[in-house]
């Protein structure tokens, strides 16, 4: 393996392994926000009880978004050095601003939510978690205000042998952060919901309610998840319409659309042999990606040959064409995922209208159902960074020309080694943990022994 | 001053405020062994950083932000050039971060002992690569006319780096044994007292030593003259006093000394880079400069708004933890870490 293919495994692993946190931070700190703000309302002990059976597990996730996040501050100056100076006028510039913005606003007030229990009134102890709720959210507008440059280029001039920001309004109103964010927000709204529905039927199963904790964090949950994933899949369909028109070879690779067609017929399952790029087997329904794409059942979709064709028109020779293999499937496999906790989470809220849905097939798909988001969380960022290849920044930059010039394949071998080490112990610590803390309840609950340790 | 500067100033307030806040968290999650006797003992002394490690440690991210969005041909070069060496920094902060939330949210002792250790190698690494890392800066690396580096690990490790890593590793961590006497009660502040008036010696004699070097093996001399001017000064005094302070038992005044010297040691090294951010050893042509490194003039007064309106935020926010958390803590604290 050479040292692009070494560094972009390694910029995979680091920032696949940073996503499997950020999501639930972002979903539950609102989440855990509105349950302490329901107990300062009410006064009623069962909501403080829940902010903080939910809030520790809240803060054990937390922990591991944070330290994951500081390899990413300053991964592109180790490894894609050529990229920071290259995009480092724009791209600097929204990470900065995440920094000062976001992350003192969530590390400082989950230092004063953790530790102020006693130290400042009710009031101002539910309002340290909205702001950590606010800042974590924050946080994702600007990174994705930095993705989206790379996805769609606006507001600069190629000038001094890089891009240089000519608009910082431009950048921020880039309509490609508008359906990214909100994709990305109700996603992690999503994962969230699921996530507290799952532990909750676990305890569900166990008849460990006594306190009646855990079927009111079922409704809660089921809603949130329903809002969720109703809301990601809307914006989700926005941006993929969005998608074709701005990067439509990223569409075409995700449909392994090998030819412009119209209608455009929508793949169901496809074994595509993609170096003569032709379909093996395939099972395709007709019309519906045009009517995906452009809400009517006719009207083209461009296929990867013809732009293919176009690229090297414009960008002189290449190959131009994104790994399809990984793009079909990545995508198929979170709209898979999505559409599964579309079912399950609006059958669960119909049958939470009156109490806790008792099927225990239900409860027990629940428990199960947690890992669903994260399959779609994951596979969701992987089509959307290998679909823009053979660009780092979308028609600006190739990958291949952004690595570090002064960094050795055998440096890059080293840190990819020592970082998946570090990061699957580490991995191996949080589930202990959050299984421990999950599984052990509430204190006074039923089958729940005393709690121990910490908060 | 133009634009250029004032980044260059404010990445070195940002590193002046890290340095300052986390040269303490790093001085108590290596102390946190030889100070605390007990498992109790030992949470006290990482729950008086608990509320504000993670606050303190954002003060790097930003300085790391800045530098991207100011000067990005410093950040591409610096955390290329400095590869291996950033790597190990990255995965000594991960699992202390980490050890600090997890360590007492299981019984076991073997579970406990473990985030130990990563507390303090998690703390001590840091504290010497950054003396490493600022020393090289000043004292020059390998760059090349295309601003990249071309040197390898083992060119960072040179005698007058490793006296830059001791002397912030030894300061940190008298800083931190300085703050834990204000911040511990129940005995420890009693050890924490003892053992500054001994890191005192490795701390002082290693500031003195850096010094020295600075004048002998960079070109510091031949650009200030052989005055160092009022700020190195102000650092070396600043550590003299602390051992008076120290001995007498004004422990209020030992932490500002050691926060005094750690904050005109680091403006010190920012003086002697300025006008450049990276010297080139091989070519005084080819160093980084605020102007051949920077970014374009409308992006730095983008960023110089939005810093003007966020940082006295962050401050006043940041500050406010401070005072609610200014109790000492003792064993008989409710203990959340």
């Amino acid at each position: 393996m050479d040292v692009v293919m070494l560094a972009r495994l390694q910029f995979a692993v680091t920032t696949v392994y940073h996503f499997f946190f950020v999501p639930l931070t972002l979903g539950l700190s609102v989440l855990v926000a509105i349950l302490e703000t329901m107990y300062v309302r009410t006064g009623d002990e069962t909501y403080k009880k829940m902010t903080k059976f939910w809030g520790k597990l809240f803060l054990i996730n937390f922990a591991m978004g944070v330290v994951t996040g500081i390899v990413q501050e300053f991964q592109f100056g180790m490894n894609w050095s050529e990229y920071s100076r290259f995009m480092g006028d724009i791209f600097g510039a929204p990470l900065a601003i995440e920094a000062l913005l976001a992350f003192y606003l969530e590390s400082v007030f989950i230092g004063i939510w953790i530790f102020g229990w006693d130290r400042i009134s009710k009031r101002l102890h539910a309002t340290v978690m909205w702001l950590v709720a606010i800042g974590s959210n924050i946080s994702a507008l600007w990174i994705l205000v930095a993705n989206s440059f790379m996805q769609q280029p606006v507001g600069y001039v190629l000038r001094n042998g890089r891009a240089e920001m000519d608009s910082f309004f431009a950048l921020l109103g880039n309509g490609h952060v508008w359906v990214q964010w909100p994709h990305v927000f109700f996603s992690a709204v999503a994962t969230a919901g699921f996530f507290v529905v799952g532990i909750s039927a676990w305890h569900l199963l166990r008849g460990s309610d006594r306190l009646g904790i855990f079927s009111r964090s079922f409704r809660i949950g089921v809603v949130y998840a329903a809002v969720g994933i109703v809301l990601a899949m809307l914006v989700g369909h926005n941006q993929a319409q969005y998608m074709t028109r701005i990067q439509p070879m990223k569409m075409a690779a995700a449909e392994a659309l090998w030819d412009s067609e119209d209608p455009a017929a929508m793949s169901l399952f496809t074994i595509g042999n993609e170096r003569e790029r032709r379909d093996v087997f395939a099972v395709k329904v007709p019309g519906l990606l045009s009517f995906l794409a452009h809400n009517s059942f006719s009207g083209e979709v461009r296929g990867i040959n013809d732009l293919q064709e176009e690229a090297v028109r414009i960008h002189g020779p290449g190959d131009y064409v994104p790994p399809v293999a990984v793009s079909y499937w990545a995508f198929r496999i979170m709209i898979g995922a999505g559409m599964l906790m579309l079912l399950l989470a609006l059958y669960g809220v119909w049958k939470a209208r009156s109490g806790v849905p008792t099927a225990r097939w239900y409860l027990r798909a629940s428990v199960w159902a947690i890992a669903l988001p994260y399959i779609a969380n994951s596979t969701g960022w992987i089509f959307t960074e290998i679909g823009r290849q053979p660009w780092i920044v979308f028609g600006l930059q190739k990958t291949v020309d952004a690595v570090s010039l002064s960094v050795s394949g055998g440096e890059v071998v080293f840190s990819l080694v020592a970082f998946t080490l570090v990061y699957g112990i580490l991995m191996a610590a949080g589930v202990v943990l959050l299984r421990k803390y999950a599984t052990e309840g509430v204190p006074g609950d039923s089958a729940a022994p005393a709690a121990v340790g910490a908060v | 001053m133009d634009l250029n500067t004032l980044w260059f100033a404010l990445i070195g307030v940002l590193f002046v405020g890290f340095f300052f806040l986390e040269g303490f968290d790093y001085g108590v999650g290596i102390l946190h062994p030889f100070i605390a006797r007990t498992d109790t003992e030992r949470r006290v002394v990482v729950n008086t950083i608990g509320p504000v490690w993670d606050g303190n440690e954002v003060w790097m991210i930003t300085a790391g932000g800045a530098m991207f969005a100011a000067f990005p041909h410093w950040y591409a070069t610096l955390f290329s050039g400095f590869y291996l060496a950033l790597v190990l920094m990255l995965l000594a902060l991960i699992v202390r971060g980490v050890a600090f939330e997890f360590r007492s949210k299981m019984e076991s002792p073997v579970w406990r002992a473990v985030w130990d250790w990563a507390i303090f190698v998690g703390s001590f690494v840091p504290a010497l690569l950054w003396g490493v890392a600022l020393a090289n800066l000043i004292r020059g690396v390998p760059i090349d006319g295309t601003m990249t580096y071309v040197g390898g690990f083992f060119n960072l490790l040179n005698p007058y780096a490793l006296i830059g890593g001791l002397a912030s590793l030894a300061i940190f961590t008298l800083h931190g044994a300085t703050f834990l006497t204000l911040k511990t009660g129940g005995g420890m502040d009693e050890r924490a007292r003892a053992l500054a008036s001994k890191l005192w010696y490795p701390a002082a004699f290693l500031l003195l030593a850096f010094v020295v070097a600075t004048y002998w093996m960079t070109d510091v001399h031949e650009r200030l003259g052989v005055d160092p001017g009022v700020v190195p000064a102000v650092a070396v005094m600043a550590l003299v006093g602390c051992r008076w302070t120290i001995t007498n038992r004004r422990d209020g005044w030992s932490f500002v000394l050691t926060a005094v010297a750690i904050v005109f040691a680091t403006v010190t090294v920012f003086i002697a880079l300025f006008p450049r951010v990276m010297v080139s050893s091989l070519d005084p042509e080819w160093s980084l400069t605020i102007y051949n490194a920077a970014s374009s003039p409308y992006t730095l007064k983008v960023m110089s708004i939005v810093a003007g309106l966020l940082v006295p935020v962050v401050l006043v926010y940041q500050g406010w933890t401070y005072w609610v958390f200014r109790q000492r803590i003792t064993p008989q604290s409710e203990l959340h870490y």
